[in-house]
């Protein structure tokens, strides 16, 4: 027993029961939040892992550290856990998983064995991903691309295939409980106007999970038959077009890039308001804004095929229709600016990292409009300069969102506080690291060093070296909060209900939840962000 | 669904519609009509499909609007992916 | 006709905790099969979009590739499955009038004809197998005077799609037939009844679904060309 005196704990979803069966067939939507959280920060420091690799071998110019074959390897595999295993599944079936129940007044998503399934699928997918790993790895590229991966490799591009394909099918039934949960299981009064942002940005990405997984999971499927039937179908000397992969492949890989970032923006419409103590600006533009991205973001995935042989006016058509879907989130980000103007803006952990978002998003964002100009993209494609560019909105962008999250939320989730020092401390490592590690690479794609090349020029070195220095310094900041979260769950302080005074159904109940929640059902009156009416109540007329 | 009852009667009227279309799409197969043929064969699996929906899976009787709103969702993007890729493939022969 | 004389089963033991009554539950028992049905159009989907791109290039090859499929085998299976999905109408039906007999027989029927659609399929396969209609082995195609047809690499690729979407519909096809003895056994034990029978009405859906993905199989494979070399 700890020395400090523990309270006598009420019965919450943690303690409710214990033993390892609890956990591995619960269908408590908490806890199932929990397994996932586990199993992601598994793969994340696998993925991150690879990462490390990648950077120590281009220190140098040379391929000294490891073999070509490896490197293309490395840099596959990297990309597959951290998109698929790590980047997917993060906001949605962790903090989703978690908080859309609570945020709308129910006591379960609407299919809680659904829900266990889905994170078995996904485990299921994660050990075919560490047999790839194990057994030889797979050097593909994370996109797969034909007839490299179906007839000339011999790696193990079916295993991984299959890999994604069963994780795909986690997401897809995620998805569909998103959806369903949030059309039927409404408490009274919490209408569609007033669900808070989070819940409509996982819903958007709900859309996305189930209209654009399937595509993924049937091109994979054409793969891994291809190879194993030796079929033909992008086979160009069988009168197969290797682009017809590239189209399907895209189809779902461009909306995905959105199934990664819509939770992230999610979080920070949480965030934002709390910590200017004001309700949001443009509540429901930013509504709409989510599922504008949701819809634009199956319109333009063949920006990804400019240079690769599709026709000059397609390449227009999808250069036009790519501008259309910054519309939506630089609105989001003038939004948020917006709602935190006038506020009473403070500086807590989850703060930070709601910050750093929206700073580093909107570079990531505008890189992006770079890139989808066709003459612009004709210099940069296939350089360092995307790398950098997707890697502001998936790292600077997304990561930080989860961490955000995270930190918002660890009181909810855990019943304590994680140390506030420690986590400004760690949000400022993470933030310089990050620009150190990728700010560079912006610099040396539009100098022209390519892409998933294990050897470069050795004018490059100085911002390669930089670039790794950067990568060890994000590193430690990712280790800290592994570190001091876990701490927090034996000796941070006890949070009590609503230790940050936000709004949202969440913060009504205890800290940790009971496992159904809400003791009683209940009614909503009141619109997603009245940070007016919590700090400055109403009197309450005395009756005479 | 789970409100209306169909009547037995109606679901054999349907299913005889459905015959009498199989047998036509069959037919008119055999017969040369050049590009119409297609159309032809899409249309009349379009009425029997239709004819599947709203009867036999009861989407003519749904009360929720939502569902609807699914189902042409569902439609809808398969019609993004099958039209935006042939503005690939239609338009390669012009550069 | 309800066959029991005790008291009607309100099927409280139905309702699962979360739910507030089976009403809910029930409608979102059923929208979340639709939802499930529409990534089930995706997945379908992507391989009509391919077949779509490639009979666009390479038009005579499917024409000659269609002229090796079996019209009449291909045109009973069309029947057959639309049998099999008035027979699953009516299993539901009987649901929501309470007719345990007839629900229990209407899904065995339903088991028939999926079966009959199998074996059909089986006998195609294997015919198409032993005259070298596999793409990647040995593959060759005769045209209508019996020569070998210069569209056959064009037609390699129609058979590629052939397979893989006959292939996948006919997985699909059994999982259905899994899923309707389940329920067919269920309906035995007098699971079903006018106050709850949303199991069977989803797994109506999902097989009246696999049935319209065969509606338009049927004439995209079977149907391109205006003759045929068997049938």
């Amino acid at each position: 027993m700890a020395s400090a005196a523990v309270p006598l704990e009420r019965e919450n979803y943690l303690n409710k029961e214990y033993g390892i069966g609890s956990w591995l067939l619960t269908t408590d939507h908490k806890r199932i939040a929990l397994l996932y959280l586990l199993s992601i920060t598994f793969f994340f420091f696998i993925g991150g892992f690879f990462a490390l690799l990648i950077r120590l071998e281009l220190l140098t110019p040379a391929g000294d550290l490891v073999q070509a074959d490896t490197y293309n390897k490395l840099f596959t595999m990297h990309g597959q856990v951290m998109v698929f295993f790590f980047l997917i599944p993060s906001v949605p079936a962790v903090l989703g998983n978690f908080l859309i129940p609570i945020m709308i007044g129910a006591k379960d998503l609407a299919f809680p064995r659904i829900n266990l399934l889905s994170w078995y699928l996904y485990a299921i997918g994660g050990l075919f991903m560490l047999y790839t790993i194990v057994n030889g790895g797979v050097d593909t590229g994370w996109t797969f691309y034909t007839p490299l991966s179906s007839q000339f490799l011999d790696t193990q591009v079916v295993a991984a295939a299959l890999a994604i394909f069963i994780a795909g099918f986690s997401s897809i039934l995620t998805g569909l409980n998103f959806i369903v949960t949030v059309h039927r299981m409404r408490a009274p009064g919490m209408t569609w106007s007033r669900l808070p942002l989070f819940v409509w940005a996982n819903y958007a990405t709900a859309i996305i999970q189930v209209l654009g997984t399937p595509v993924l999971a049937i091109t994979l499927m054409l793969v891994a038959l291809e190879r194993i039937f030796r079929l033909g179908i992008f086979d160009p000397q069988r009168g197969g077009d290797p682009l017809l992969f590239q189209h399907l492949f895209w189809f779902y890989s461009h909306p995905a890039v959105y199934i990664m970032i819509l939770p992230g923006m999610g979080v920070v419409n949480e965030i934002v308001p709390c910590f200017s103590r004001k309700r949001v600006f443009g509540y429901r533009f930013m509504a709409l804004a989510v599922i504008a991205i949701a819809v634009l973001g199956f319109l333009v995935w063949a920006h990804h095929m400019f240079v690769a042989g599709i026709s000059l006016y397609a390449a227009m058509v999808f250069s036009l229709l790519s501008y259309f879907v910054a519309v939506p989130s630089a609105i989001k980000v003038f939004n948020w600016t917006a709602t935190m103007y006038k506020g009473s803006v403070s500086f807590d952990t989850p703060m930070l990292y709601a910050l750093g978002f929206i700073g580093l998003f909107m570079m990531g964002g505008l890189t992006g409009l770079f890139v989808a100009a066709l003459g612009i993209d004709v210099h940069v494609h296939d350089t360092y300069f995307v790398v950098a560019h997707f890697h502001y909105i998936m790292v600077g962008g997304m990561v930080i969102a989860y961490l955000a999250g995270i930190h918002f939320w660890w009181p909810k989730i855990s019943g304590r506080m994680y140390p506030e020092f420690w986590g400004k401390l760690a949000a400022m490592i993470i933030f310089v690291g990050f620009n150190l590690t990728f700010f560079p690479q912006f610099v040396l794609g539009y100098l022209g060093m390519p892409r998933r090349y294990w050897q470069y020029s050795p004018e490059f070195q100085v911002l390669n070296v930089f670039s790794t220095a950067g990568a060890t310094i994000l590193a430690v900041g990712y280790l800290l909060p592994m570190a001091y979260l876990l701490w927090s769950m034996r000796y941070g302080k006890i949070a009590g209900d609503n230790p940050w005074n936000a709004a949202g159904l969440e913060w009504t109940i205890s800290s940790p939840p009971t496992t159904f929640n809400f003791d009683e059902t209940p009614i909503v009156t009141h619109e997603a962000y009245n940070y007016g009416e919590i700090d400055q109540p109403k009197e309450v007329p005395v009756e005479r | 669904m789970s409100g209306h009852i169909a009547t037995k009667r109606l679901y054999v009227s349907v299913w005889i519609a459905l015959m009498c279309l199989t047998v036509a799409t069959a037919a008119v197969s055999r017969i040369e009509l050049g590009h119409f043929n297609i159309v032809l064969a899409l249309l009349i699996a379009t009425c029997k499909a239709s004819l599947v929906a709203l009867f036999f899976m009861g989407v003519k009787y749904i009360s929720n609007k939502m569902t609807i709103v699914v189902i042409v969702a569902g439609l809808f993007w398969l019609g993004i992916l099958l039209s935006l890729s042939m503005t690939d493939y239609l338009t390669r022969p012009w550069t | 006709m309800s066959d029991s004389t005790i008291a009607v089963d309100t099927h409280e033991s139905d309702l699962q905790h979360h739910f507030a009554n089976l009403e809910q539950q029930q409608e979102a028992s059923v929208m979340g099969m639709w939802v499930f049905l529409i990534t089930e159009i995706m997945f379908f989907g992507g391989m009509f979009a391919g077949y779509m791109i490639y009979r666009h290039l390479h038009y005579q090859g499917f024409v000659q590739g269609s002229l090796h499929m079996d019209f009449w085998w291909g045109t009973i299976n069309t029947v057959v499955l639309l049998c099999s999905s008035l027979t699953m109408a009516m299993a539901v039906r009987a649901a929501q009038t309470s007719q345990r007999k007839a629900i229990v027989v209407f899904l065995l029927v339903t088991i028939l004809f999926g079966l009959a659609f199998l074996g059909i399929k089986v006998i195609e396969y294997h015919s198409h197998w032993v005259e070298h209609q596999f793409p990647g082995h040995d593959f060759h195609l005769l045209d209508e005077k019996g020569q070998p047809s210069p569209y056959t690499s064009e037609a390699e690729v129609f058979f590629s799609f052939y397979w893989a979407m006959t292939g996948f519909h006919a997985l699909h096809m059994v999982i259905g037939v899994g899923l309707v003895s389940w329920i067919a056994f269920l309906a035995w034990r007098g699971r079903y009844d006018a106050h709850y029978f949303t199991p069977v009405e989803n797994v109506g859906l999902y097989w009246h679904f696999v049935d319209l993905v065969w509606i338009y199989l049927y004439p995209l494979l079977y149907l391109i060309s205006n003759k045929h070399l068997s049938g």
